[in-house]
């Protein structure tokens, strides 16, 4: 469930992205490396874990379920943190700036 | 355990290569490509370092989720040694065990994704570079 949150994630950021693409300020591009990143390494682990249990890893019990869920619910908003920092401090459109200094006339 | 180390080690190499190899990289190679159908728009080859950032990226990204699921498994904790896995001889066999195995496939499997990446993108590069003769006559006649 950590996986396929974090898979969804990724392509919506991958769509919004592109359709913002090329003149996006908003680094969008950061959450899809991220999300992207964390899929690719949570599918190595899932296919670890499919070759232990086989088919009982599409079938988990509601509780573990809905904790995974939970989990890769946290991870997204995790993810969204680091790229509101990385975007507060590149800050390209000047708006951190802005809010911070008084231009003198 | 602790599987995301390894392409966290990973990521500390390819980002001081990336460095490195950035520090030494002349000026890119250019190309007039016609673009959004509004004529010829002089585009810059894509540097090596700039390529090898977007791996930097995939295994920065996916440590710091990776590292935040350890947090919520208990697996890492803020006193030394910081993994639970690492607190014990049988443990640590463990850890090693799961590192070797999931952790270096983690890491072999991004690394594969990212060499798709650079073959897509070379040869889309490749195809642009050889069309540039044509397209230039096109627009001076």
């Amino acid at each position: 469930m950590t996986l396929l949150t974090t898979v969804f994630a990724a392509i919506i950021c991958t769509i919004i992205w592109y359709k913002t693409a090329p003149k996006s300020d908003m680094e969008i591009g950061i959450l899809c490396w991220i999300y992207w990143g964390a899929s690719l390494m949570w599918l190595a682990d899932a296919i670890f874990e499919y070759a232990k249990i086989q088919a009982e890893y599409f079938t988990p019990a509601p509780a573990d379920m809905l904790n995974d869920l939970y989990l890769g619910l946290s991870v997204v908003a995790f993810g969204m943190i680091i790229w509101l920092v990385i975007l507060l401090v590149k800050d390209p459109k000047g708006v951190v700036k802005a809010a911070l200094f008084k231009k003198k006339n | 355990m602790a599987c995301f180390l390894v392409p966290a080690a990973e990521a500390v190499i390819t980002t001081i290569a990336a460095k490195a190899i950035e520090s030494k990289e002349k000026n890119p190679e250019t190309a007039e490509v016609p673009f959004n159908g509004t004529g010829l728009e002089t585009v810059e080859k894509i540097p090596f370092s700039q390529k090898l950032g977007w791996l930097n990226k995939l295994l920065w990204g996916g440590c710091a989720l990776l590292a935040f699921e350890h947090v919520w498994h208990g697996e890492i904790v803020p006193y030394f040694p910081f993994l639970t896995g690492a607190m014990n001889p049988a443990d640590a066999a463990g850890m090693l065990h799961e590192m070797s195995t999931v952790g270096v496939t983690m890491s072999v499997l991004v690394t594969i994704v990212w060499l798709g990446m650079l073959a897509v993108s070379s040869s889309m590069e490749k195809r642009v570079l050889k069309t540039q003769p044509a397209e230039l006559r096109r627009n001076k006649g």
